[in-house]
């Protein structure tokens, strides 16, 4: 159920942050280029977040994927190029 | 859906005597008689719309389906043999289109192939640890996603006190089962934080047709001295599934009147 197919970056930005308060983190300070490393986001954060973009774009994040990602801008990207 | 659920799992504060505040179902394996039924007529009892699923006794499953009606509950009867991988998908979509997400899922489907090791046949092995183990895998790794997302979840698995200690003969069976508990303990550590608790019950000698005919010196054995009843281990599964055992996670309850204390 892909309900929100041709996102714009602006949108997915504002879910990944969405999702990451979800997980504990402040809204505050959240932006593109906020490091996963500098939250408190472990690897469960990052399969659930995974699995929120999954369920909500429609499209398939692999693990190979999660090992690229380091910033939000990053997922932002990626869901982007798979939407495109 | 996800959105609806979040917001009754939050709006669920309220706990009435043994009234379930929450959205969704129970989905329980291998339910059609023995302590699957016991355990489908307990979550019922609480509340919890239940997924009764069986194999081939689809007369003994319909037959707890009508029960639970009677009493008022909902309650859905499903067909699937769990030792097949494609059933995971096929059981739980089933039981969320029918009666919501899966919320509660107990593991208990198992199957005996018994033999001394050293007799015991491939096919022996496989089918025991598929069933027994391999399915509870399976379903619970479909079932985890929308726990995850509820921030509430109960994964309850059925071991075995054979898991625990010897039993001459079982050595498949008892591989299965204490790789179960095994199972349950890093599942549960990986999914604590979002609510979600996973839990073993380890019943021991319990009087249901698997155990039918085996009576005697066993039973002496037992320091209660009496066989089990499914009833009694269903309670424990009720606990376990309830809201009351909210910081009970990764542990295995053993119900055998003694046996392994």
């Amino acid at each position: 159920m892909p309900e929100t197919k041709g996102a714009t970056k602006e949108q997915i930005e504002e879910r990944v942050i969405e999702a990451l308060v979800e997980f504990g983190e402040e809204r505050d300070g959240l932006k593109g280029s906020t490091k996963f490393a500098d939250l408190d986001v472990d690897s469960l954060d990052l399969v659930e977040l995974a699995q929120i973009i999954e369920d909500e774009y429609g499209i398939e994040v692999q693990d190979t994927d999660l090992d690229k990602i380091e910033t939000i801008d990053d997922v932002t990207a990626l869901v982007s190029q798979r939407l495109a | 859906m996800a959105t609806e659920v979040e917001e009754a799992v939050r709006e669920g504060g309220t706990e009435e005597a043994g009234a379930r505040s929450r959205v969704g179902c129970a989905l329980v394996t291998g339910a059609s008689r023995g302590i699957g039924a016991a355990i489908a007529a307990e979550l019922a009892a609480a509340g919890w719309p239940v997924a009764v699923n069986y194999r081939a006794d689809r007369e003994g499953a319909e037959g707890i389906v009508a029960g639970l009606e009677s009493e008022g509950a909902r309650a859905l009867a499903i067909q699937a043999d769990v030792s097949e991988a494609e059933t995971a998908e096929r059981l739980l979509g089933t039981a969320e289109d029918e009666l919501g997400p899966v919320m509660v899922l107990v593991n208990n489907a198992g199957v005996t192939a018994d033999g001394l090791s050293m007799r015991l046949r491939d096919e022996d092995w496989d089918r025991v640890l598929e069933t027994n183990l391999s399915a509870a895998f399976r379903l619970t790794r479909r079932a985890l996603r929308p726990m995850m997302k509820a921030r509430f979840g109960r994964v309850i698995n059925v071991s075995s006190v054979v898991g625990l200690r010897a039993n001459a003969g079982q050595a498949n069976y008892a591989a299965a089962k204490a790789g179960l508990i095994a199972f349950t303990r890093t599942v549960a550590v990986e999914v604590a934080r979002r609510g979600v608790t996973v839990n073993a019950v380890a019943p021991g000698f319990i009087e249901t047709e698997l155990t039918a005919g085996i009576e005697g010196p066993i039973v002496e054995a037992i320091p209660a001295r009496r066989p089990g009843t499914p009833r009694e281990v269903a309670a424990c599964v009720g606990f376990l599934a309830s809201d009351a055992a909210s910081y009970v996670t990764g542990t295995t309850l053993t119900v055998d009147g003694g046996m392994t204390a």
